[in-house]
């Protein structure tokens, strides 16, 4: 139960500012799970990263599998609700008084100043994916060969993450 | 699906504005199944599914609100996706629908991850799966770096902001400074930078036009 609390607590205050998206959480998700309560090591994070890659639905349910890891089922929804609440009930009582504010000065300036930051963020999603999954050289071609071509390409994720899979499983990376 | 656009065009009457906004209030069940249907098929991006089912093939708010209700859930932190069926929920039916559209959003994607939980409990320790995996996380860091570099292109003025998202990525990566405090100090510098440029530009503006 405290274990659950404690997982409750931890992701309820990491929403809080988790500006620019889940995928903007992810190096504090590890620094947590994996650096300070090692709830699990670097390849497990790795992993369920991938698994969460590879299902359908909204890219905050790696939280899902991070509290299952952690805690079982319980710990799943313990994980997810923490995740949605807190910003859900912000919403819920804000988006009838959105329209006031919607232009205020200081409300762009948070959205710009925000982007860069998010940036940051997102790279450093993906230093700690492919740091903590272990990759040798050839690993970090395909990182850099996925990135390149959904830069110039734009094919679906699906493709890639299929084509990850399929390198892995033929002992390419 | 027991709701299909058709069914529900065709039983109202002509419409007398065609242009007027869209105001058709879906059933809570409605909700839950359009939301899950929303949730299940999102590979790798939801929102541009939320979009097109609620604008285009329900027809329950114009592009116009929708852009505006994704403002404030982009702007706002957390999941914009859950903040979205929040919004989207609440606009026809209140807290119920809240619930309801965020509840069908997340537990049908939600039980399939646990399946797979169940399955990587079961299989994880095999050394094809390993690979599979590690294989998984090198495309899956590819595709991140890819939305990092298309989200700097957006950044304006990128001379001021982007040596913020450097000085993020260091201490994230080499200090493993912890996000809450870093946060809100960086957003405090960014946004005050931002506030005043913003403050200028509209001097500027509002000096220009006094001078014609």
């Amino acid at each position: 139960m405290a274990l659950l609390a404690d997982l409750f607590l931890q992701f309820s205050i990491l929403t809080v500012v988790a500006f620019g998206g889940i995928t903007a959480m992810l190096p504090e998700l590890h620094r947590l799970v994996v650096e300070q309560r090692q709830w699990m090591d670097d390849t497990t994070f790795a992993h369920l990263f991938a698994i969460a890659q590879a299902a359908p639905g909204p890219n905050l349910l790696v939280v899902s599998l991070i509290g299952w890891k952690v805690a079982g089922i319980p710990g799943a929804i313990a994980a997810t609700l923490a995740i949605s609440l807190p910003m859900s009930l912000v919403i819920f009582f804000l988006y009838r008084h959105w329209e006031r504010f919607r232009d205020a000065p200081w409300r762009e300036a948070i959205q710009t100043g925000v982007a860069p930051l998010a940036v940051g963020l997102v790279c450093a999603s993906g230093w700690l994916i492919g740091a903590s999954a272990g990759l040798d050289l050839r690993g970090i071609l395909l990182t850099l060969a996925c990135t390149g071509l959904m830069l110039v390409r734009g094919w679906h994720p699906l493709w890639y993450i299929g084509a990850g899979a399929a390198a892995g499983a033929l002992g390419l990376v | 699906m027991s709701h299909s656009p058709a069914d529900a065009r065709g039983a109202a009457p002509e419409p007398p504005h065609p242009a007027t906004p869209p105001a058709r209030q879906p059933g809570l069940w409605e909700l839950f199944l359009a939301c899950s249907r929303v949730g299940l098929s999102g590979f790798g991006g939801v929102l541009p599914l939320l979009r097109h089912l609620l604008v285009e093939e329900r027809r329950l708010m114009s592009g116009a609100d929708f852009n505006a209700l994704l403002g404030l859930c982009q702007f706002l932190p957390g999941s914009n996706v859950v903040n979205l069926a929040v919004c989207v929920g609440a606009r026809f039916h209140g807290a119920r629908g809240a619930v309801v559209a965020t509840a069908g959003l997340l537990l049908g994607p939600f039980l399939v991850m646990m399946a797979l939980a169940t399955a990587y409990g079961e299989w994880g320790h095999l050394a094809v799966v390993q690979d599979m995996l590690r294989g998984v996380a090198a495309a899956g860091a590819g595709l991140l770096f890819a939305t990092a570099l298309k989200m700097a292109r957006n950044v304006p003025e990128r001379w001021i902001y982007l040596p913020f998202a450097a000085l993020m990525l260091v201490a994230l990566v080499i200090l493993r400074l912890p996000l809450p405090p870093l946060m809100l100090a960086l957003l405090g510098v960014t946004g005050l930078i931002a506030y005043r440029r913003g403050r200028r530009a509209a001097r500027l503006a509002m000096t220009a036009k006094t001078e014609s």
